[in-house]
């Protein structure tokens, strides 16, 4: 019984230490963020407490001289395109490699296994070329396209879901005259909702977290996205960590509302990603 | 573009023969034959234009010296991949990713240790699920910028260190090892949540029933992890140590972020990211990255070898 004791005492120590290791780091991020330039300069130490808890002086700063509102408006149109459109052609794909049998299908089928193994990292030094040679560098469009087109992972959620659905509610209104994309637009799509609604949470998620893409895509100021434009904080606030600290947070915030009202399908959208 | 056409010439068929049934499936098989292929039309385009063509064209320049600017391509032969194995620096960036690998061995165990022990009923579950989760979803820049702030001199680091009396002016992203160290566990912090959520989903998935047998059966805790929970996740694990492996190989963010690559943390993606986008290298860069491509399918490919997938049925 002791032993039993013994351990539970240990895994909750495990757990609360691993919390810790978690938390601490943001924890003295947005005690920074709080404190004035002043405080910084008398040295109390990361842990130390703000003299004034509401001293939101830096996200002012941060907000304004960092460009953070053109950012989060590019990061918004961005997301708004990559995921409708995500949302469309993975569904298009996904009912079209389910419910047609056609010649090529295996060769289609490999063509989307064998992109998903390619790490997008690697070959971005042709597809520079080629998205250059659209004229799509330093283009809110090249970013999207990318977004778009290379997505192996939500198609993979579709497929699963569109496999649940009955081909049966296809073939009734087929007899009732409907053509294939009536079929896809008025019974398929609307079904598809839990899935949508998974994919749009991992897209946004992951498309809103991007750093390579848009780094490498669109260098003017004016198109940064959040991911840039927090990036660019390092020359002009230098040795400023109170307002680089004010930025972090407010990079990191959207991200933890949208965690504590979506935990369920976050979880749920993230696994069915990975395990594919 | 055949497909189309017979589709038209089909099309009419249907109205005189509708009574009867015979030419329904013919008129489907037909039509068939072209819609599947309207729907994919976006997807392939994009497909074939972003992933295909590049990897095609990546292979061809890696055969060249192109600067990616100039109009004139010069075939060099094998001559880059020459260059790529012979010059040690270009190389030596491979060493760096052993850091990024040994990290991912604990990140694995340790993920495994918290999945075992939240899936059991443990009070605050789903606030410690939820804590551990939690970096993987944070924008990599701002994790950059949280563990520069962390390790550098009077950082939340040293400050901690000092609540418990140690004093130290070590500067952690100092030395080649101490930095590559610090890089790798700071990828631990972010990447820990995901290997542990596709853990704990898969022992959930094992029915209940099982642990109660096994208890009856005399079991402790460590043999219902032996030969309940380890079969049962061994897919999912087989999985991680891919993603490990491969991202190992491709790390960039967290480096790129905190030190640019300077004090040898430089890895191979931002090596074939400097040659090619700052010393215009195109030539040189390529075959880096067809080398890392070839690693990376080569690893997979051993994978699916030694665990057969059943869950990759797409057809």
């Amino acid at each position: 019984m002791t032993r039993r004791a013994v351990a539970r005492t240990l895994m909750y120590l495990s757990l609360i230490a691993a919390t810790l290791v978690v938390l601490l780091p943001l924890a003295a991020v947005l005690l920074t963020s709080l404190k004035s330039e002043q405080e910084m300069a008398n040295d109390g130490g990361a842990l130390a407490l703000p003299d004034d808890l509401l001293n939101f002086h830096n996200y002012a700063t941060a907000f304004q001289d960092g460009r953070m509102l053109s950012a989060f408006a590019n990061t918004a149109v961005i997301l708004l395109f990559a995921i409708g459109g995500t949302v469309l052609i993975g569904s298009m794909t996904a009912y079209a490699i389910d419910r047609f049998t056609f010649r090529f299908k295996k060769l289609v089928v490999a063509l989307f296994l064998v992109a998903a193994l390619v790490p997008g990292v690697t070959t971005q030094v042709a597809t520079f070329q080629i998205v250059n040679s659209f004229g799509m560098f330093d283009n809110l469009w090249a970013p999207i396209v990318l977004y778009m087109g290379t997505d192996i992972v939500s198609i993979y959620i579709f497929l699963q879901f569109v496999r649940s659905i009955p081909t049966s509610l296809d073939e009734a209104a087929r007899l009732d005259g409907a053509g294939a994309f009536t079929i896809y637009r008025r019974i398929i799509f609307p079904l598809l909702k839990p899935a949508i609604a998974t994919v749009v949470i991992v897209k946004g998620i992951t498309t809103y977290n991007d750093f390579y893409i848009p780094f490498l895509y669109l260098p003017s100021e004016d198109l940064g996205v959040i991911s840039t434009s927090l990036f660019r904080f390092k020359g002009p606030f230098g040795a400023h960590w109170e307002t680089i600290s004010a930025g972090a947070v407010l990079v990191i915030l959207p991200t933890l509302i949208v965690f504590l009202l979506l935990q369920r399908f976050i979880y749920n959208g993230f696994m069915r990603g990975a395990t594919r | 573009m055949t497909d189309t056409t017979e589709k038209a010439a089909v099309e009419p068929a249907p109205g005189p023969a509708a009574p009867a049934p015979a030419p329904v499936p013919r008129t489907t098989r037909l039509r068939r034959g072209a819609t599947p292929w309207l729907f994919l039309l976006a997807p392939h385009a994009l497909l074939i234009t972003f992933t295909y063509a590049p990897i095609a064209n990546m292979v061809a320049y890696s055969f060249t010296d192109w600067d990616g600017v100039s109009p004139e391509l010069h075939y060099t032969g094998a001559e880059n991949f020459a260059e790529l194995f012979t010059r040690p620096e270009l190389f030596e960036v491979f060493w760096v990713s052993g850091y990024y690998l040994a990290a991912s061995v604990f990140q694995i165990v340790a993920a495994l240790y918290f999945a075992t022990i939240l899936s059991f009923d443990v009070r605050f579950r789903n606030f410690f699920k939820g804590v551990l989760f939690f970096p993987y979803l944070i924008n990599g820049v701002a994790i950059g910028f949280v563990f520069l702030y962390f390790f550098q001199d009077g950082g939340t680091l040293d400050s901690v260190l000092s609540l418990f009396g140690v004093e130290t002016d070590r500067a952690w992203l100092g030395t080649p090892t101490s930095a590559n160290t610090s890089l790798a566990a700071v990828s631990v912090w972010r990447y820990l949540g995901l290997n542990f959520v596709l853990f704990l989903g898969a022992i959930q998935s094992i029915p209940g029933e099982l642990y109660e047998a096994a208890e009856l059966d005399g079991a402790n805790r460590w043999h219902q992890f032996r030969y309940i929970i380890a079969p049962g996740i061994k897919p999912v694990l087989s999985l991680t140590v891919i993603l490990s492996i491969s991202g190992s190989l491709s790390v960039f963010e967290i480096p790129y972020i905190m030190t640019g690559g300077a004090t040898g943390t430089e890895t191979f993606v931002i090596q074939t990211v400097k040659l090619a986008f700052q010393f215009n290298k195109t030539g040189l860069a390529s075959p880096a990255a067809v080398v890392l491509l070839l690693i990376v399918l080569a690893v997979t490919w051993v994978q699916r070898r030694l665990v057969p997938d059943d869950k990759v049925d797409l057809a």
